[in-house]
């Protein structure tokens, strides 16, 4: 599954950041890393982008780039 | 003594600055680019310099901000590093702090948000996580003005103790890269950075081919290895390591219920109320800005202040001593009007950025653009557009300026030069003329003016986020979404006054000068072959009619080629609403009302509907006013892109204005001719521009700002 994919209100944890270059360090650099866990708190009023919380703090990603995002 | 101030986006970075250096900084922008920069002098010793670097996640090679800040500390070597962090959100920003010691500068980490805590009921013990880090560290909160010890650390900070937490094969790897460098102080930075094949520091420490060689083999083999790039790798383990740091230093951590931020978030940007919520904010910020207090202040300035108090009273003194009536003119109607074009702005500029203070203090800037993104992103540009596009339905100047609120420079610039194609107020009086002289006052030819700027926007969004200057910088919407805090007010006023300041700073030069410049082009000329000053009706004699008469000709595609035409768009370009006062002139009606009413009769003559509605749609859309561009320059910083942006409208504006005229001429009227052809050309090659794949190797996203 992937983080696009993700029902609101569900928590997950991260298995690998698929992709390269810059959209894949800035998630990581932001703590998206291996076996963080993430919930899906909200999804935009237009259906994008999403709002997740990770690591205390709120994160907004579109569900493109979310997509790069393989959870569990 | 330099002291480097570096820590994330809404770590307090800004307050703590603020609080350390209070009225002694100055602020400016980073040569070249839009990125604000700000330094001072510590208040209680004038003899530590501060600088604020821009606020960043990482060192990484990914963003302007990154790179601008990274390449300070290792160009301007700051004799100590103050690294603040968020105390709530420890996490992500020790991830900043864990690179920033690999630099080896002295430094002390400022704990900011101490007041937070408390409210928590969080307690942080900084002795053991001083000892986890190496580094000292400094409780403070930059709100509360509670600056603890910060200051008596920095004086003596001590470069960090090398922890080298890393996996023993990868220290190892850095360890052999290390010894082989010349640049001694960023050893453990630059090692990393070349393992990680970063082109920015390769090319800037100037690194032998063969380390490099060694740095793939090493890495290459780390990633068979991990199965993953030597980025992700080191990523990971440092957030494995801050994880561990940060398990054990709570003496007291409160429960995870939800925060006061968590509760006002669910309400602000909840599905069903986000969009109306929104609607109410943007409703307020324009009804205050635009509607009532901005635009009544400016007013004031304009008219009673320039036009009541000050303008009389020099004239007044400057026939009290017998001055000769060309000085007159040039102090009354070029340096006072030009001043006046400059300050009249400015009212409007405070409100404006008073607002958006506000709104960026209290965090819901962020969910702006979290709001529109999914609309804007379409066009190139950020959510946080649409405030510049609403306020420049009022005045594009401040308009301008509230761009700086986005923080991706490619979304600043491409908003920068779109915004003006929004029809001002200024625009009104030239709208209501082309209605009224041709088009019997139809209800179509404003709203149908609002939508040509809107499609301007977008058509532009599409065409420009294709070419090269923007393609090469594409970031990734990744954004943090800050808690909601009480807007503090010295924040506020102080952000205000500063935008305000340094748009009379930076602005004041070019509106000033071409004012000056535009009023001798108008107030002398050639009468019977006699150059003198001319009265306010002989402007057909003036040097700016002459030139007029000798460009006019680029405008016959346009269907407007005469100089009336040109000499009233030059004298747009001061205000625009000075185009129909100039046709007034030109048709000897010195005091002609808003709209040129009196003059319909006259204007209709020289004009078909279609060529008049060129001439709307081109005044519409080419370069805004002096005031406009003057903002444009202040926000590009860059002579280069002011001009690109500038010329870029221009031509945008012909384009459409060709098209206008010639397929107005040839459905409505049936004539065909040369500038047809040429119009279908112009066409073809925009829904070109529109529709074509930019080449795939231009999008590669690193090396992007060389």
């Amino acid at each position: 599954m992937t983080l696009n994919e993700v029902r609101v209100g569900e928590t997950v944890k991260v298995l690998k950041i698929n992709g390269e270059g810059a959209t894949k360090r800035r998630l990581m650099d932001m703590g998206l890393v291996k076996n963080v866990e993430v919930y899906v708190r909200k999804v935009a009023p237009l259906g994008d982008p999403i709002e997740v919380k990770i690591r205390g703090y709120e994160l907004s990603l579109r569900k493109a780039d979310a997509a790069m995002i393989e959870v569990i | 003594m330099k002291i480097a101030l570096v820590g994330n986006p809404n770590s307090g970075k800004t307050t703590l600055f603020n609080a350390l250096t209070g009225s002694n900084q100055y602020v400016g922008n980073w040569p070249g680019v839009t990125v604000e920069k700000k330094s001072g002098k510590y208040k209680n010793d004038k003899k530590i310099e501060i600088i604020d670097l821009p606020g960043v996640y990482s060192l990484s090679p990914y963003s302007l901000e990154e790179v601008i800040a990274r390449n300070y500390i290792i160009d301007e070597r700051p004799d100590a590093i103050i690294n603040i962090v968020d105390g709530t959100n420890l996490e992500r920003n020790l991830y900043l702090s864990e690179q920033v010691k690999d630099l080896g500068v002295p430094m002390v980490i400022a704990i900011n948000m101490a007041d937070s805590l408390r409210a928590r009921g969080e307690e942080i013990d900084l002795k053991k996580l001083e000892k986890n880090l190496g580094v000292k560290c400094s409780l403070i909160s930059a709100v509360k003005n509670e600056l603890g010890d910060l200051m008596e650390l920095i004086k003596k900070a001590e470069r960090p103790q090398e922890l080298n937490y890393l996996d023993a094969d990868i220290e190892e790897a850095i360890a052999k890269i290390e010894v082989q460098l010349s640049n001694d102080t960023f050893k453990r930075f630059i090692a990393i950075k070349v393992l990680e094949n970063d082109p920015k520091i390769i090319e800037k420490e100037k690194i032998d081919p063969k380390v490099i060689t060694q740095a793939k083999e090493l890495s290459l083999a780390l990633a068979k290895k991990y199965d993953d790039d030597i980025e992700s790798i080191i990523t990971s383990k440092r957030y494995e390591y801050i994880t561990k740091v940060t398990g054990n230093i709570y003496i007291s951590k409160s429960s995870t219920k939800e925060s006061i931020s968590d509760k006002i978030d669910k309400i602000v940007t909840n599905r069903i109320l986000a969009l109306p919520i929104f609607v109410a904010v943007m409703t307020l910020v324009y009804y205050i800005s635009v509607t009532t207090v901005g635009t009544m202040a400016t007013d004031w300035v304009n008219d009673v202040l320039f036009g009541e108090i000050i303008s009389p009273a020099v004239e007044s003194f400057l026939v009290s001593i017998n001055c000769v009536p060309w000085l007159q003119s040039l102090i009354l109607d070029g340096v006072v009007a030009g001043l006046g074009a400059i300050l009249g702005f400015v009212p409007q500029i405070l409100v404006l950025f008073f607002l958006l203070a506000i709104l960026e203090e209290c965090g819901y800037m962020a969910r702006i653009a979290f709001i529109m993104d999914r609309i804007f992103r379409k066009f190139g540009l950020s959510g946080k557009s649409f405030i510049p596009m609403l306020i420049g339905t009022g005045c594009g100047v401040p308009a301008i300026m509230a761009s700086r609120t986005i923080e991706n420079e490619r979304d600043r610039r491409m908003t920068i030069m779109t915004t003006t194609f929004i029809p001002c107020s200024a625009k009104l009086p030239i709208i209501a003329m082309i209605a009224g002289a041709l088009f019997n006052e139809a209800w179509w030819v404003a709203p149908s003016a609002y939508f040509l700027g809107v499609v301007a926007i977008i058509v532009s969004g599409i065409i420009l986020k294709k070419t090269k200057p923007f393609l090469g910088e594409v970031a990734p919407f990744v954004m943090e979404l800050p808690a909601y805090h009480i807007p503090k007010a010295t924040a506020v006023l102080r952000s205000m006054w500063e935008r305000g300041w340094s748009f009379i700073k930076k602005a004041g030069t070019i509106i000033f000068l071409s004012t000056v410049l535009i009023w001798l082009l108008t107030n002398f000329g050639f009468v019977d072959g006699q150059f003198r000053m001319l009265d306010t009706l002989e402007i057909e004699y003036s040097l700016a009619a002459i030139i007029g008469r000798a460009i006019s000709f680029i405008f016959i595609p346009l269907g407007f080629g005469n100089w009336q035409a040109t000499v009233a768009t030059l004298m747009g370009l001061v205000a625009k609403e000075n185009l129909v006062v100039t046709y007034g002139i030109i048709y000897g009606i010195a005091e002609a009302s808003e709209e040129g009413s009196e003059f319909w009769g006259t204007l209709a003559t020289s004009f078909t509907p279609v060529s008049g509605y060129a001439l709307l749609a081109f005044n519409l859309l080419c370069a805004p006013c002096f005031a406009a561009i003057g903002a444009i320059k202040r926000e590009m910083n860059n002579a280069k892109w002011t001009l690109a942006a500038v010329g870029y409208q221009c031509l945008f504006a012909y384009a459409v204005a060709l098209m206008i005229n010639q397929f107005g001429n040839l459905f409505i009227y049936g004539s065909f001719d040369f500038f047809t052809i040429v119009a279908v050309i112009v066409l073809l090659m925009m829904v070109y521009l529109l529709v074509r794949k930019p080449k795939a190797h231009s999008l590669k996203v690193v090396g992007a700002y060389e």
